[in-house]
């Protein structure tokens, strides 16, 4: 079968009579979600013609924005991919609050008192990593916003999806992801001010 | 939940790499299809897109979607 260039996907998608367009399309986007998703997830053959119908309505409102620097093919094809992941990751974390994944101590701050025991570990050492997880634990209390220690705390300790965590917190993954570059970027500059290099920091929690 | 050794060294490695120009996740998504490209045809996308590339270093859930990108792509290949 012929492979349709960018302009004649446009034109077909775009023209009086979409349908054949739309079923190669459509057939296009499930074998590429079932090939990504199948193996690796829990979904099933149902779910992948879902994803792939979700997607075909976003790509067809999308059409204008499509700038022909990729195959329309790999472009269509990456929207089916974050529809279907947007959707796997909401059934994931379905059951998890924020707040579930925040540190059971005394100060809700406290997101490095999360720490484990160190074991083994000689006196100075133990020092050595007390003295800094108090440091960055006094940084991240004084240096960021209360929605920057949440955010933090859920998807660098917690682990949870970005994506997740925005919709809990009523914003969106992209101001999320500036949100917590302004506190990685407020917390590099305030231990540079203070003499530490990263290289310190780091042989310090290489100890076991 | 605890953080171990490993998560808080992930989190100081996080802070040092920080830089004051990274682009957030809308601007990473625009430019994914041809940096998955780039890295199928065996083109150096690290170096063609080096803000995307840095990008998909830190966030977990837009490497998640470049990777099943690129699964998809190879099958389709």
């Amino acid at each position: 079968m012929h492979d349709y260039t960018n302009a004649e996907w446009l034109a077909a998608l775009r023209g009086a009579d979409p349908d054949a367009a739309l079923h190669r399309l459509r057939a296009h986007l499930v074998r590429g979600l079932r090939q990504a998703l199948i193996q690796k997830y829990d979904v099933t053959e149902a779910d992948v013609e879902d994803f792939a119908q979700e997607a075909l309505v976003k790509i067809l409102n999308a059409l204008s924005s499509f700038r022909g620097e990729s195959r329309f093919t790999t472009w269509a094809q990456k929207i089916a991919v974050r529809t279907a992941l947007t959707e796997l990751r909401r059934r994931r974390w379905r059951d998890v609050n924020l707040h579930d994944l925040m540190p059971s101590v005394e100060h809700e701050d406290d997101i490095l008192g999360m720490l484990a025991p160190p074991t083994a570990l000689s006196p100075e050492q133990h020092t050595a990593q007390n003295q800094a997880r108090a440091l960055l634990q006094h940084l991240i209390a004084n240096k960021l916003t209360e929605r920057q220690r949440l955010a933090m705390s859920a998807v660098m300790g917690g682990g949870m999806s970005l994506e997740e965590v925005a919709r809990r917190m009523d914003t969106n993954r992209n101001a999320l992801y500036k949100l917590l570059h302004d506190a990685r970027l407020r917390l590099k500059i305030a231990l540079i001010e203070r003499g530490f290099t990263f290289q310190e920091l780091l042989s310090i929690f290489e100890q076991e | 939940m605890k953080l171990d050794q490993m998560q808080l060294k992930r989190i100081v490695h996080a802070i040092a790499s920080t830089h004051p120009h990274e682009i957030g996740c809308d601007d990473c998504f625009e430019q994914l299809d041809t940096f998955a490209e780039l890295v199928l045809v065996g083109k150096s996308a690290a170096e063609a897109l080096p803000l995307v590339h840095d990008h998909l270093l830190r966030c977990h859930d837009c490497r998640e979607e470049f990777e099943a990108l690129l699964e998809a792509l190879r099958t389709l290949a």
